[in-house]
């Protein structure tokens, strides 16, 4: 049945019905959007950091580099080994350290350590790196991600537990193609 | 006795399509006129991509019953399809061929629409889709890429991470919403899954019946005949006209070919899937394994390679940059090029197009098959240096070669052709160096190469230098500094 103005009483009924759908629609989405977007923004970032241990440090020689691991700070039971990361200790002297991210600088893919020639070397896109993690050659931009660290009682720690990438060198992280220093030979 | 009597069978669809009724529509469907050249073997691709998402579709339900969707235990149900269900492999393997087989014909095809000119006026709609249909294809091919969890899935994904860290401001928050946390791990593999077999698939089941929705309502593109033009004002009277007078009922008309080709198709994913097997996975997703040289599958062999060759300044530019113009040109062609000439034969730069791009992306497949621009990482341990150029040199020589392995410099550079090709091959370099040209690259490095200075005593310097100096073939002479030859 027409009112004079010419809304009946089921249109109206039927737009109603719709902005409710819509209203509860928008409820629901709230919800669902966050759950989506948790693991750009819930708590992540600097949270998932914290210090791990790499182990006692007569585990490092002086003035060699070796391969470490940890497990991530944050660990699902479906992460098996995916959570074990490696990462390059390098024993400068007594509790001096650099400790390098595995992820070549340019892609991402696992750097190996050459002691013969003082390199590291990428298999991917032929990233070359010196000792000190600096550049050497190669498509990357930039040196190695070197993690922050520090020694307490006999133990090096690292802080970790973020995947490094070039557009984001994780707070735990330190760029240390720093103007001012140079590469050696330069 | 008949089992079934004729007439039961007639009752039985009658009884349905008394309820359904669809035998009507679909019969129009089926026997719509099509153009009658269109009965074409170049017509067949399309249809022949269906047939392959219908295997992809099967194939995968089918792994999706064994298949653990867990970063802890992918890896080794794989490995259970592999060795110990019946047919198992069979099964991956008719799922991995499908997967090239199907990009190979999305993209036969669309050179196809495009060489025809069947993206003008009015298929713009049918292009377009097909554009986000070949975007979906790429999805599924990267996703389960990831799926096979591997070392190649996992390092493949830091590559996908470091890529889209760079996209500015929103990079690191995109990086994480990627990998579903801060690292790759169990949850990267789950949200994975979820894209490769719900939400592209989804998508692509609905754009597919958009895409052939609009096939159907607008007709097949005809055969392009040179210097028939198409025109908004008239095409459509035309067309209709041209189904009229020279057109066929699709079925059985025009659809032997479609269903011969398929069938044609699905025997050759089969054969290759008896002959070759599944694919990997390679080792583990053990990231503490780093003895791994990661490949991409082949359909993105062609982008490892422009990102080794590009200069490192071009190279976040063009990463970012690239796709989002190609995408435009994609999308923005059937409005640039609505109207006109259809026929290739008269549409040079449109096949020189084409052309260009096979060109480009054969010689970067081919190019990122033996990967020139990695070191080989362990030729210093594995390539021997050829007996020819050891025999008859003096002791120093012999140690410079010692040096040339020990510190890894046959990782990249050949001798008689063996060994890594990241820097020049050195089988002349003594025809081209002056002896203080070669202690200066060595120490100081340049050029792409890394400094030595820092790892080499004077003594393996001297030597190396040495026997680099006895690298030149019999009978030329070696370079020389000028200015000494004057002392």
């Amino acid at each position: 049945m027409n009112s004079p103005d010419g809304v009946s009483r089921r249109g109206l009924l039927a737009k109603v019905g719709l902005a409710f759908n819509a209203a509860v629609g928008a409820i629901l989405a709230v919800p669902m959007v966050r759950y989506l977007l948790s693991p750009s923004f819930g708590g992540g970032g600097a949270g998932n950091e914290s210090w791990l241990s790499l182990g006692s440090l007569d585990q490092f020689p002086l003035g060699e580099t070796r391969l470490a691991t940890y497990r991530n700070p944050i660990v699902y039971p479906s992460d098996g080994e995916t959570a074990n990361i490696p990462c390059w200790v390098r024993r400068l002297d007594g509790e001096k350290f650099q400790v390098f991210a595995i992820n070549c600088a340019h892609l991402g893919c696992p750097v190996r350590w050459f002691p013969q020639s003082g390199l590291f070397m990428c298999p991917c896109h032929g990233g070359v790196y010196y000792e000190d993690g600096s550049r050497a050659s190669g498509p990357p931009e930039r040196g190695l991600f070197e993690y922050i660290y520090k020694v307490e009682q006999g133990t090096l720690l690292i802080k970790a537990g973020k995947l490094p990438t070039t557009g984001s060198p994780s707070t735990g992280l330190t760029n240390i193609s720093l103007p001012g220093k140079k590469p050696p030979c330069a | 006795m008949r089992l079934i009597q004729p007439g039961l069978l007639k009752k039985l669809g009658d009884w349905f399509d008394g309820r359904l009724q669809l035998a009507q529509s679909l019969k129009e469907t089926m026997e719509h006129r099509v153009p009658r050249e269109t009965a074409s073997w170049f017509y067949v691709f399309g249809s022949a991509a269906l047939t392959v998402f219908g295997l992809q579709l099967v194939t995968g339900i089918l792994l999706a019953l064994v298949y653990v969707p867990s970063g802890a235990e992918a890896w080794n149900s794989l490995q259970v399809l592999n060795h110990q269900i019946t047919l198992g492999w069979f099964i991956r393997a008719l799922h991995g061929w499908g997967s090239n087989f199907m990009l190979a014909i999305v993209l036969i095809h669309m050179v196809q629409v495009f060489l025809f000119g069947a993206y003008k006026f009015p298929r713009e709609l049918t292009w377009i889709i097909g554009v986000l249909l070949l975007l979906l294809t790429l999805g599924m091919a990267f996703t389960g890429q990831v799926l096979r969890f591997d070392q190649d899935a996992y390092w493949g994904l830091g590559i996908g991470a470091s890529i889209s860290s760079r996209i500015p401001v929103l990079g690191p928050w995109i990086v994480n919403l990627l990998l579903g946390g801060p690292i790759i791990a169990g949850a990267t593999l789950s949200r994975f899954f979820a894209l490769h077999v719900f939400v592209i698939p989804g998508s692509l089941l609905a754009f597919v019946s958009l895409h052939l929705l609009l096939v159907l309502k607008l007709g097949i593109n005809e055969w392009p005949m040179p210097g028939r033009l198409v025109r908004r004002a008239t095409y459509l009277k035309e067309y209709h006209e041209l189904t009229q007078k020279d057109g066929v009922p699709f079925v059985p008309g025009a659809i032997g070919k479609d269903l011969v080709f398929s069938s044609l198709i699905l025997l050759a994913i089969a054969a290759c899937a008896v002959a070759f097997g599944p694919f990997g996975p390679s080792g583990q997703p053990d990231p503490t394994i780093i003895q791994t040289v990661p490949r991409p599958d082949y359909f993105f062999l062609w982008l490892y390679a422009v990102l080794s060759l590009l200069p490192p300044s071009m190279e976040t530019p063009a990463l970012l940059i690239g796709p989002a113009i190609v995408l435009v040109v994609l999308l923005a062609l059937p409005f640039v090029s609505g109207e006109g000439e259809k026929s290739w034969r008269r549409r040079p730069i449109a096949v020189l197009t084409i052309l260009l791009l096979a060109v480009a992306l054969g010689t970067f497949t081919r190019l990122a098959g033996n990967a020139p621009w990695s070191p080989v990482m362990n030729a210093w341990s594995k390539d021997p240096i050829p007996a020819e150029y050891l025999s008859g040199r003096t002791a120093k020589e012999r140690q410079g070669a010692l040096v040339f392995q020990a510190k890894q410099c046959h990782n990249c550079h050949a001798l008689g052709g063996i060994g890594g090709q990241r820097g020049p091959a050195l089988d002349q370099v003594a025809l081209q160096l002056t002896q203080d040209q070669l202690v200066r690259q060595v120490i100081q490095g340049g050029g792409n190469m890394p400094a030595y200075g820092k790892n080499l005593s004077p003594a393996e310097t001297t030597a190396l230098v040495a026997f680099l100096e006895t690298l030149h073939p019999a009978g030329q002479v070696p370079a020389r500094d000028a200015s000494r030859a004057v002392q």
